[in-house]
């Protein structure tokens, strides 16, 4: 089941104040981040994943401290070493301006992160990727869901198409790059070893 | 004995090292007259400056009002003297505010905690956007990193200073130096400054050529911090940014040194180094009115 966090009223209950609707200062991020980490821990599972769409339509701007708290250090851990209690959790965001982006962007690569962003109801990946990684993921985002060999038989089809003489990278190279992608939290891994992109489709039954 | 310390006439960033240079030698216990009786014209920094001059003082300095009727009425819109009077001893005549000064974006704003960073910030949103669209020919969407930059230069001070310290934007046209309208951003304190902040640093070692100068471009050009944190730093390496990309100044002085991006139409050094010490740090950020190509050929 997605979960949908409105950034902007976990803002104003966190801060006590209706005037609020500016993301900035790291106490502020750090108070927003443990709220919405609070939110996250209450998320009835599926197949033991959650998914949490991170909604930001409402919020005037952000800092470069509050995107740190907010977006860096709420995807990292789940990224690097998640705690063995903690569910198996993914991230859209939601309503990300061109006014956000700025702070953002500098936080992803900061942190060398990734994220899925939604914009009129389409997701796409942003942040620090390598080109493999970019045409990997959009090759599963296409198929709905995927395993190695079906996304190869993708990157195939469009290399045959683009006529550019490159090889597809090899089923090994893709798997790698699926885990990979996965471990970044842009890819849901499914139990069957299929592979689906973040806020692309159902949470997967798992 | 009061030793009195002369106001130049026209007080910004460059002339107030004339103040810093005649306070160097005295103890902080001196008795002080800070005398401003001939001063016409004070950019944001040089009043801010004038606010945290006074907090690293024991004894409090006296200060000789602008004889100026215009400067005082000028100073007193900033809401200086409203903050001076728990500073100073105020000599001379202090004039009533009336009304609103529509160059001042933002008054002078004491910094003490991250409230005060939110509420300056939801201040001066509306009338960045007026300002920087009308006034200086920049796209409105310049008016988020300009409230950014401002965030984040505030928030060196509630969380690297040690104490509190001022804020203040205006904007103004900049005659001597660039013919031009630019906005400004000025944020003192006389906190401990960046070289003393890193030094906390855990592990930090201190080389030979570790001063002031090396502190301030560690921050700025390299984006280190005193936390081990690989997410800080990242403020101030924003705020270049947003002062690269509309060819805008910023500078940072702390210690017994100043730190500039310096733009084309300036002629500061990238560095100045033993200048007469200070404590905390006095960062300004200036922001010039873009030429549009109708301005260009009117002037060709």
């Amino acid at each position: 089941m997605m979960q949908h966090i409105d950034v902007s009223r976990v803002l104003r209950q966190t801060v006590a104040c209706d005037l609020y609707s500016n993301l900035v200062t790291r106490p502020t991020g750090a108070a927003v981040r443990a709220h919405i980490e609070a939110l996250l821990r209450e998320a009835p599972l599926r197949g033991g994943r959650a998914l949490a769409v991170i909604d930001f339509s409402h919020v005037r701007m952000i800092d470069f401290s509050c995107a740190d708290e907010v977006i860096a250090k709420l995807v990292l851990p789940y990224c690097e070493a998640p705690a063995a209690d903690a569910a198996d959790a993914y991230f859209v965001f939601r309503g990300v301006s061109d006014e956000h982006w700025d702070a953002i962007e500098a936080v992803l690569e900061r942190h060398e992160l990734a994220l899925v962003l939604e914009e009129g109801g389409e997701v796409r990946v942003a942040g620090v990727l390598a080109e493999d990684e970019r045409l990997v993921w959009g090759a599963v985002a296409r198929l709905g869901s995927g395993d190695a060999a079906e996304v190869v038989r993708v990157l195939a089809s469009q290399a045959e198409r683009a006529d550019g003489g490159i090889a597809p990278p090899s089923t090994a190279e893709v798997a790698r790059l699926l885990e990979r992608l996965h471990r970044r939290r842009v890819l849901m891994r499914l139990d069957d070893g299929y592979y689906v992109a973040v806020g692309a489709g159902a949470l997967g039954d798992g | 004995m009061t030793t009195v310390i002369n106001v130049p006439p026209s007080l910004d960033d460059a002339t107030f090292e004339q103040v810093f240079e005649q306070l160097a030698p005295l103890p902080p216990d001196a008795r002080l007259l800070i005398d401003a009786r001939h001063a016409r014209w004070a950019s944001p920094y040089a009043l801010t400056a004038l606010l945290t001059l006074a907090q690293t003082r024991t004894e409090r300095p006296g200060l000789a009002v602008p004889d100026a009727e215009e400067t005082a009425g000028y100073w007193a819109r900033t809401g200086f003297f409203k903050l001076a009077d728990d500073l100073f001893e105020l000599h001379g005549h202090v004039p009533r505010v009336r009304g609103g000064e529509s160059s001042v974006l933002l008054e002078i704003t004491p910094i003490t905690r991250s409230e005060d960073v939110h509420d300056v910030v939801g201040r001066i949103q509306q009338k960045a956007q007026q300002i920087l669209a009308h006034e200086l020919n920049i796209d409105a969407k310049a008016t988020v990193g300009f409230a950014m930059t401002l965030s984040e230069v505030c928030q060196n001070i509630v969380e690297h200073a040690g104490r509190g310290g001022f804020v203040a934007v205006q904007s103004y046209k900049w005659t001597k130096r660039l013919g031009r309208r630019v906005v400004q951003i000025a944020v003192c304190d006389a906190g401990i400054g960046f070289r003393r902040s890193l030094e906390s640093l855990p592990g930090f070692v201190r080389d030979d050529r570790w001063d002031d100068a090396s502190a301030l471009e560690a921050a700025l050009i390299r984006g280190t911090s005193r936390f081990r944190d690989r997410g800080r730093g990242q403020g101030l390496a924003g705020a270049r940014r947003y002062v690269g990309r509309w060819d805008g100044k910023l500078s940072i002085r702390s210690g017994t040194a100043r730190i500039s991006i310096v733009p084309s139409w300036d002629e500061d050094v990238p560095m100045a180094e033993k200048l007469a010490p200070f404590p905390g740090a006095q960062v300004q950020v200036t922001i010039p009115e873009r030429v549009t190509e109708q301005q260009r050929v009117a002037t060709r």
